[in-house]
């Protein structure tokens, strides 16, 4: 293995991390902070992409270049639309079912299908696709032939701003502080003046706008259809679980391992055999350690 | 399973073996002028859903055409139109409801490999009769299966000799991980052998992967001088747009695919396939007398933004060629109708094909495509004459399927 090839899969798992990252950073808030088994997570990323589709299809008419101009409008456009619908979803049924889990889960599973069907009556059941803008093709020549694509280093760049963003939202103003006083000792928070049914709603629309976003970068690389958020949703959740509930530091690391591993993994063998080894590894270090990476240690979530 | 839910089904599957060939009335118990049934039989729903329903809608604009030009032996065509939900043990249930209970003369249907193995048996012990759409691996001799998409000698394999005559010698192989993309390299491995060229990579990952980085990256550190890929479903989506990242260009190493057509590029984008290659026997672009008129009709049926493609086209013939074969047989019997289908021909939008009595499968030309930035494909080049279906390639089978024999050893 020559240096070229390390640095290459190197960066491969570090993109891979920073994509994991994305999709699990709204996750962490909400399963994460709140408790809320959401299963249609992944439907919300969806309609993420699809916004980042509409946009394109909108500026369509405005010439050619509009593509690029398109594609950065729909990066705060698809926070705010998943956003909206994760508030729709939050007060037309996930706020009847708290300290519900079991509950919660089949609502949101059937939400997850009921969405699924939805993007195929009004998209189509073919995938749609978005425009990678221009100055986004290609990428930065390394040595010896490796290629480190404009694309994924925008979307490490993305991770990077959007972690920052959550955690001077989280821990630097005074909703941020409503929302993990809240989370971490409900009644108290209550009793010295929380709205806590409206941080409820925040909270969850927050996690779900962090869902559109991550669907919206997604768009680069993967595919759009009615099924897209199945793809990730699974990997979501292992991050979350590996990094630790209730942790936004424990989703970093977990990322990170998960993507790192599975570059270097599938490197020396294939990529069904890099899902596997990686699956099972985290099954044996949740074994030793339940708690994740960084496990909690306020009382008030156990 | 309780004793005596078993006992009923059992029951029921004798009684249905024994008496529904002599009580289902094909042909000529028949009253004149009522309608024949016949099973459509896709997913609805499901991950499979993108791909099945065009050639569910391309089967009933067939069937239209027919009924409106007087139908079938003076019957009008009646489609029942079930859900398999891609999942394949709903598939073999509604096949047996559509048998047992609806008595449809016949079922055009499935997509996956899978699904039409989950289906097989329920079709052989009721002597019914699938139409197959969609190209596939092979290894099958079914009395009860039409298999109209392409064989391995009418696809797979002359696409890896206009790869090896035209853009070079050493292949990668990429593909989803399930039993077609397996068999095909196993095909491909085959071939490359005896051609004298060399296989310098082979990758499968799981049916719905999304990151493709370190396939291409294995791709770019072995020189290949082609990739040909076997991958399936919304995997392409990433598999195309990762593969133009690093810097990989169709001048470079370009990909052969046997599961991308018309449908697909529309969904991955033509921003990144173009300049690619896919091999089908059909294009909406192909040159036939017959094509215009199906490619418009098509479009104004069912939208100016639909795409067609070859597993469509397929749907189509079939219903057409079911059509010919019963009027043949005079009959709706599954079983004379599969006796009489070797006889007939028919003027599809590919051109003229039929159906090889010995195996089922069906004679018809192989094409190779250059995707082109509209989305749609340039031929590039095609066999010039209907090829004659081989279901058990030379290159990993020694056997043939040979009917009324069966299964036999290649002479």
């Amino acid at each position: 293995m020559n240096e070229a090839i390390v640095i290459g899969q190197a960066f491969n798992g570090l993109s891979t991390a920073s994509i994991l990252l994305l999709m699990a950073l709204g996750l962490a808030v909400i399963f994460g902070l709140m408790g809320v088994i959401n299963m249609a997570h992944g439907e919300l990323m969806t309609a993420g992409a699809y916004t980042a589709y509409m946009a394109q299809t909108a500026l369509a008419h405005f010439g050619p270049h509009a593509a690029g101009w398109a594609y950065l409008l729909a990066l705060p456009l698809s926070f705010l639309v998943a956003g909206l619908l994760g508030l729709a979803i939050e007060w037309l049924l996930v706020r009847h079912l708290y300290g519900r889990p079991l509950e919660t889960l089949l609502a949101t599973w059937g939400l997850s299908l009921f969405l699924q069907q939805s993007y195929r009556n009004i998209f189509g059941s073919n995938n749609v696709y978005v425009k990678t803008p221009d100055w986004l093709t290609g990428g930065v020549a390394f040595s010896d032939g490796v290629q480190l694509p404009y694309v994924r280093l925008f979307i490490i760049a993305l991770v990077g701003a959007t972690l920052l963003g959550v955690f001077l939202y989280l821990y630097r103003t005074r909703t941020g502080l409503q929302i993990r006083s809240v989370m971490q000792n409900r009644a108290m928070a209550s009793c010295c003046g929380v709205p806590t049914r409206r941080i409820d709603a925040l909270t969850f629309a927050f996690g779900s706008g962090l869902a559109g976003l991550a669907g919206c970068a997604l768009a680069l690389i993967g595919s759009i259809g009615p099924s897209t958020g199945q793809y990730y949703i699974v990997d979501s959740f292992m991050v979350v679980v590996l990094g630790g509930v209730g942790r936004l530091l424990g989703a970093v690391a977990g990322a990170g391992v998960i993507g790192e591993m599975h570059a270097f993994i599938e490197y020396w063998s294939s990529a069904s055999a890099a899902t596997v080894a990686v699956f099972a590894l985290i099954i044996v270090f949740l074994q030793l350690r339940p708690g994740g990476l960084f496990p909690t240690t306020s009382r008030a979530l156990d | 399973m309780k004793r005596r839910d078993f006992l009923k089904g059992a029951g029921v599957a004798a009684i249905g073996a024994a008496a529904y060939p002599v009580l289902g009335g094909f042909g000529t118990a028949r009253a004149a002028g009522s309608p024949v049934k016949v099973g459509i039989l896709h997913s609805l729903s499901g991950t499979m859903a993108i791909s099945e329903i065009p050639v569910k809608n391309a089967e009933l604009m067939a069937i239209e055409e027919i009924n409106a030009a007087g139908g079938v032996l003076g019957h009008k065509i009646k489609p029942i139109v079930v859900d398999g939900a891609s999942d394949w043990p709903t598939f073999a249930q509604k096949a047996k409801q559509l048998i047992a209970s609806d008595r449809v003369a016949t079922v055009f249907g499935c997509w996956t490999s899978a699904s039409r193995k989950a289906v097989k048996p329920v079709f052989e012990h009721y002597r019914n009769l699938l139409w197959y759409p969609v190209q596939y691996e092979g290894n099958e001799c079914s009395k009860n299966i039409i298999y109209t998409g392409a064989c391995p000698n009418q696809q797979i394999e002359p696409a890896v000799e206009w790869l090896f005559k035209n853009k070079g010698k050493k292949f990668f192989l990429v593909g989803s991980d399930y039993v077609f993309p397996r068999t095909a390299n196993a095909i491909i491995k085959g071939q490359v052998k005896a051609l004298g060229g060399e296989i310098v990579g082979e990758e499968y990952a799981p049916l719905g992967h999304m990151e493709f980085s370190t396939i291409v990256n294995k791709i770019k550190a072995s020189g290949a001088d082609v990739v040909f890929s076997t991958i399936n479903g919304d995997s392409n989506v990433p598999f195309y747009k990762q593969y133009a990242a690093v810097g990989l260009t169709p001048e470079k190493a370009p990909i052969m695919a046997v599961s991308v057509a018309e449908v697909e590029v529309q969904g991955i984008g033509p921003q990144y396939c173009a300049g690619h290659y896919a091999s089908w026997n059909y294009f909406e672009t192909t040159k036939t007398p017959t094509n215009p008129k199906f490619v418009e009709e098509f479009k104004k049926k069912y939208g100016h933004d639909q795409v067609l493609d070859d597993p469509i086209e397929h749907g189509y013939l079939n219903v057409y060629l079911w059509k010919l074969a019963a009027e043949k047989a005079r009959s709706f019997h599954p079983m004379r109708v599969r006796d009489a289908v070797g006889k007939v021909s028919f003027d599809a939008p590919q051109g003229k094909v039929k159906v090889d009595p010995a195996n089922q499968n069906m004679y018809q030309v192989a094409r190779v495509g250059e995707i082109m930035a509209t989305g749609m494909f340039k031929e590039v080049w095609n066999s010039g004459k209907v090829l004659k279906p081989e279901p058990y390639s030379k290159y990993i089978s020694n056997m043939m399927c040979d009917w009324p024999k069966g299964l036999v050893k290649r002479k």
